[in-house]
């Protein structure tokens, strides 16, 4: 199959990397890259663990085609913390009791933090309307809510 | 000792930070240079002989390294177990066969294995691996299958695997006391765990022929079983095990390690295999389905006077732990109340369904579901309140089980929990639209912590205060995110007197930590926190009785604060703890501890008439809901939930709080929207596009109550809350369905199909 040249940043970084047309972005990130913290969960866009922001937007990495991410931005849960300083909405996630087995956690945190870019003051059904493509067998999704609620005028607009 | 410094406290846990960044690493996060991919050949059939299996294409195949049929396997066929070390007898034991051989007996059994240089080539090995079947008729309804001349589904000439049984009193005697009897059958289907990573792992051979294992996993004591399979000496087989996201039971029987290991082994290279989500739903254990069949008689004023249960569970394919969890239902079956006259008969019944075996509850929210559905019943029948019916029967602390006479020698909390939640849904939700119905319904329960004693449980923990007063931990512990591991740094953290980030803990591998038994029962709180803190409390002892001599002063009046010894709490008057350490070294007093807790011992009952003491201690909760119904679309919408639970003592406040809610959500999934659909054994809901679970728009408004009796058999009183959490709610939901529409659904999931249906019972019946 032939390979297609593609050169995005990620997490701050520029890569230039080979790909075939049918590789997805999630193997990209987790085999090539090594940034493990995206997460499979079912492969077909149903549970959000491999939730990425692509320009600052939540993606499926898992339905996302490597291809297309050529020239674009990416963070991945790796990318979030400045060094040693956590990004507030990890430190809600922390405080809040809102991790629990943790592997929907990078999914989470990344959709959390693309919704109060959008809408800064979002109401608790706001937040859970948006968290909704983002599974999590564990907590119920209230100690979510209320760190993301917690977080809200808390993150910078930058 | 003074009071709480880090117990008790809302903490953020241990593991949370390497998981809000990312870092950690679980199975499917690691590899190794050269490793291989797996693959496994999955049977299409739920029932059929293997006539032949052709590899011949699939090893020419370039890339691939390893293909393992049954033939390849030294002892394909073993014995189940489960971490346990004591004889327990042939009832509990069932066939472990690692692949298919003669015949496939579950759609999605395991044929083959494929190790192959790339993930790609692996599955396309296994498009070349040829098999050929022949179909055979199958049973999939475990009643048919108890039939006499039933299709058998295994080789011991009957499908049933386990029997049981337990009661009290004359139950004939009793019913003819009875003012009101009510009779009714209830249902429960297959559930998935669905935690959000799949089954996965690594192995490898190490420089002295070790096979090392490292996977997700909530039983490492699989070890063994891994090594009998190939046929190599315990000790040539180590567990890694990693933090898991998430288990419930689904990884509590063997999963990928048995297969690593054989391709590990036969290509002497690391090699890696994950699930899909596929392939999860449908090789790995379901939820037991129970058909349940209640008879309760009562006095007009709703005091019980006899209970009879029938329960039938559905085996599936394999025994793996259905005897296990029918005997947990056969004891839970009568529910936290005293009934004079009970009789309670069970079986579980093979079938060619995908087998079943832990999940959250294991026994428990089935027979739940059915005695506090009848309750419910009982309480419209009689006219008396729900809360009342439950106040004037429930247990309390002295009294026994009404199935096995257990006597409950710690607190129960009843009815007080049931009083608290009921109180706490407050002012009931107005609704002006015709079409929406509002209801409350309430439930209570019990479930066990700890494993049944017959199993002689034990858990071994090791706690060492280094020189520069940092601590290390060795346990066993696996944690599959409830908080396990950090529970036992609070624990030493608490004893010690040192910032939890001073806690250094290695945990769940079989070659370097002691083992701690299984994550599994509810057990690891009040196990290995036992083993812990006895382990701690005994260094701990050490140290102050150095300082002690060091100062002069009596040891009692000598506590260890921010890593300090101060006399008498006065901050002015204490020594470093690193200079009592220091002293304890140059002594030569021993500053590391190895201790294990052994749970209280019994004899294996007689299993048709189980009697006395079965498991250490019991959880006591109660859950009161608030729903909406549409009564022209059957949709319900659960408004309030209010799930309050006698935990003993709060370790950690935060972490009980995070398993009462999410066990909340988990249990009310089972009630209104999960099952694994099976149509004559084939899975039909493979996917979350079919099997869907709660998202964050259907969780209502969630409040937890914690009671803290400090009853427990746990550190400072603590009980164990994991599965119990999960256990109550179904009834609580299905009750207020009722309270709001007057239908009574006995078969879960409450559908917006079966609502309407029931609801437009005059139309549909036409």
């Amino acid at each position: 199959m032939k390979k297609i040249e593609i050169e995005f940043t990620i997490n701050g970084k520029k890569r230039r990397l080979s790909v075939k047309p049918n590789d997805l972005l999630i193997n990209i990130i987790r085999n090539d890259l090594f940034l493990t913290g995206s997460k499979y969960g079912c492969g077909i866009g149903e549970c959000g663990a491999c939730t990425v922001l692509l320009n600052g937007e939540p993606v499926l990495s898992c339905l996302t085609l490597a291809a297309t991410v050529d020239g674009k931005e990416i963070t991945t849960i790796e990318g979030l913390a400045i060094g040693d300083e956590l990004h507030p909405m990890q430190k809600a996630f922390l405080k809040n009791g809102a991790v629990q087995c943790g592997f929907c956690t990078p999914g989470m945190i990344l959709t959390a933090t693309a919704l109060l870019k959008e809408n800064p003051n979002s109401t608790e059904d706001e937040i859970r309307d948006y968290m909704r493509g983002n599974l999590c067998r564990c907590t119920g999704y209230i100690q979510i809510v209320k760190a993301i609620k917690s977080c809200e005028n808390n993150l910078e607009t930058s | 000792m003074s009071e709480f410094k880090i117990v008790g406290k809302p903490i953020p846990r241990h593991d949370a930070w390497s998981k809000v960044t990312g870092d950690l690493k679980y199975a499917d996060d690691f590899s190794l240079p050269g490793m291989l991919f797996a693959k496994v050949l999955r049977s299409k059939y739920p029932a059929a002989k293997i006539i032949s299996i052709n590899i011949h294409k699939a090893e020419q195949l370039k890339g691939v390294q390893a293909i393992l049929t049954a033939k390849d396997v030294l002892h394909n066929e073993t014995v189940t177990k489960f971490g346990q070390s004591t004889e327990v007898g042939k009832g509990f034991e069932g066939l472990y066969r690692v692949l298919a051989d003669k015949e496939v007996r579950f759609m999605g059994e395991a044929v083959a294995l494929v190790a192959a240089d790339t993930e790609e080539i692996a599955e396309e090995a296994l498009d070349l691996i040829v098999v050929e079947y022949e179909p055979l008729p199958g049973v999939f309804d475990p009643v048919e299958a108890m039939k006499p001349g039933a299709y058998l589904v295994g080789e011991n000439g009957t499908n049933i695997i386990g029997e049981f049984g337990c009661g009290q009193g004359d139950i004939e005697k009793g019913f003819a006391k009875a003012e009101v009897i009510i009779k009714d059958t209830y249902k429960v289907p297959f559930v998935d765990h669905a935690y959000l990573e799949t089954e996965g792992g690594i192995a490898w051979i190490d420089d002295y022929g070790v096979i090392n294992i490292r996977v997700g996993s909530q039983v490492i004591e699989h070890f063994r079983d891994v090594a009998d399979v190939l046929g190599l000496p315990h000790n040539k087989v180590r567990y890694i095990g990693t933090m898991m996201g998430g288990g419930f039971g689904g990884k509590e029987d063997i999963t990928v390690e048995t297969y690593l290991a054989l391709l590990t082994w036969k290509t002497k290279k690391p090699v890696r295999l994950v699930y899909t989500r596929e392939e999860s739903i449908l090789s790995h254990s379901k939820r037991h389905p129970f058909i349940m069949k209640y008879k309760v008689g009562a006095k007009k004023d709703g005091k019980l006077v006899a209970l009879d249960a029938e329960l039938v569970a559905d085996a599936g394919a394999y025994p793996y732990l259905s005897p296990w969890v029918t005997l947990y239902a056969t004891v839970n079956a009568a529910g936290p109340y005293c009934i004079p006259n009970v009789r309670v008969k069970s079986c579980c019944v093979l079938t060619n369904n995908t087998f079943t075996s832990a999940n959250r509850g294991f026994g428990a929210p089935q027979p739940n579901f059915a005695y506090e559905s009848i309750m419910d019943e009982l309480s419209h029948k009689l006219n008396v309140d729900s809360l009342e019916i439950r106040r004037i029967n429930c247990l309390t602390t002295g009294k026994a089980l009404s199935t096995t006479g257990q006597v409950f020698k710690t607190h129960v909390a009843l009815p007080e929990v049931a009083e608290k939640a009921w109180a706490a849904l407050g002012e009931p939700v107005e609704c002006k639209e015709e079409n929406r119905k509002i209801g409350r319904g309430l439930a209570i329960g019990l479930m066990s912590y700890g494993r049944m004693t017959f199993l002689h449980d034990s858990s071994r923990s090791y706690v060492r205060l280094e020189s520069d007063g940092s601590v290390l931990i060795r346990s066993g512990i696996p944690d599959l995110g409830g908080g396990q591991v950090s529970l036992l740094c609070q624990i030493v953290a608490e004893e010690l007197g040192i910032p939890m980030s001073r806690i250094k803990i290695y945990y769940s591998d079989t070659a370097l930590t002691p083992l701690a038994g299984t994550t599994t029962a509810t057990r690891q709180t009040y196990m290995s926190g036992n083993a812990t803190l006895k382990a701690a409390r005994e260094i701990r002892k050490r140290v102050i009785n150095k300082a002690a001599e060091m100062l002069n002063v009596n040891p009692e009046k000598l506590d260890i604060i921010n890593e300090k010894i101060l006399v008498n709490y006065d901050q002015s008057k204490y020594l470093p703890l690193v200079k009592v350490i220091k002293a304890c070294n140059t002594a030569g007093i021993e500053l590391f501890c190895e201790a294990q807790f052994n749970a209280p011992f019994t004899i294996t009952p007689d299993l048709l008439n189980i009697r006395g003491m079965t498991f250490p201690d019991f959880t006591f909760g109660a859950q009161a809901v608030e729903v909406a119904v549409d009564t022209e679309t059957g949709q319900i919408e659960v408004l309030k939930l209010v799930t309050c639970y006698d935990v003993g003592k709060a370790i950690n406040p935060l972490s009980v709080e995070g398993q009462m809610e999410g066990g909340s959500i988990y249990g009310m999934g089972y009630a209104l929207i999960e099952e694994v659909i099976m149509e004559k054994g084939i899975t039909m809901t493979p996917s979350f596009a079919e099997y869907i679970i709660p998202t964050a728009v259907d969780v209502p408004d969630v409040k937890a109550i914690l009671v803290e009796s400090g009853g427990g058999l746990g550190p400072y009183g603590a009980k164990g809350i994991g599965e119990p959490s999960c256990s109550i709610i179904a009834p609580a939901i299905l009750n207020a369905i009722y309270d709001a529409v007057g239908v009574r659904i006995k078969s879960l999931p409450a559908s917006p199909e079966k609502i309407i249906r029931a609801l437009k019972k005059d139309y549909f019946e036409k």
